[in-house]
């Protein structure tokens, strides 16, 4: 499955990666998990999403929590919890 | 209405626009939001603020239809602005309009509590020593949680 990924604020600054087209592995089921798996994906990736505290993410521009299934997601977003207004 | 912009707002001009001719309105409330200096150790330079687009617009799209759900409102109007700003520009402007006041008061600062909370923005400080991204502050969520106790 061919998913897009965007990463905002310091999670983009941390990773390098604005946007990018990603071949996730089938075994990735709930947000939970996809957020393990990108920390094993390199150094940078590892220091910005051990936070896990503070990483949102949103499926298909809407907001999802740990336990929310990626079955058919084209767009996930990484980013810091918001501080507009 | 929404509008996610670059550019400054005049608010006496989008009251206007919001409210011309319209005589089923007796309540106007507008809430501004503007950058704020440092302190004297720490003053800012700048402020950067980077978004979601798209999903900016169908967030702040889903937090006016909430609005309108719980009251009987006659106008809503969500402006805010991304880019780099200085202090003392205007960053949001949240405008309600209803037949009477309590609905506009209560309203319009649902809409902040739940902007602040959802809306996907980011603000970037830049002071003389580098830049920082500010952090959410906690009494954010301790002001969403006051809509769901009711």
């Amino acid at each position: 499955m061919s998913v897009k990924f965007l990463y905002f604020a310091w999670l983009r600054e941390q990773t390098g990666i604005a946007e990018e087209e990603v071949a996730l592995p089938d075994d990735i089921s709930t947000v939970g998990d996809l957020i393990k798996w990108q920390r094993a994906r390199g150094p940078e990736f590892e220091s910005a999403f051990g936070q896990d505290d503070v990483i949102r993410v949103a499926i298909d521009q809407s907001h999802a929590s740990p336990e929310t299934m990626l079955a058919g997601a084209r767009e996930i977003a990484f980013f810091p919890p918001v501080t507009g207004g | 209405m929404i509008k996610v912009q670059a550019e400054d707002f005049d608010i006496g001009a989008e009251v206007k626009a919001l409210t011309e001719g319209r005589t089923d309105i007796g309540a106007i409330v507008t809430f501004t939001g503007t950058v704020r200096d440092g302190s004297a150790d720490n003053p800012l330079v700048s402020m950067t603020l980077e978004h979601y687009p798209g999903m900016t617009e169908s967030e702040l799209a889903r937090i006016e239809k909430e609005a309108n759900e719980r009251w009987r409102l006659q106008g809503v109007l969500i402006i805010h602005r991304f880019g780099e700003l200085k202090p003392g520009d205007n960053i949001v402007l949240v405008v309600t309009a209803s037949r009477h006041r309590q609905a506009a008061f209560d309203a319009a600062s649902f809409l902040m509590d739940f902007l602040k909370t959802n809306a996907p923005f980011w603000k970037k400080e830049t002071g003389p020593d580098g830049a920082n991204w500010v952090a959410a502050k906690s009494s954010d969520d301790d002001a969403l949680d006051k809509w769901s106790e009711d």
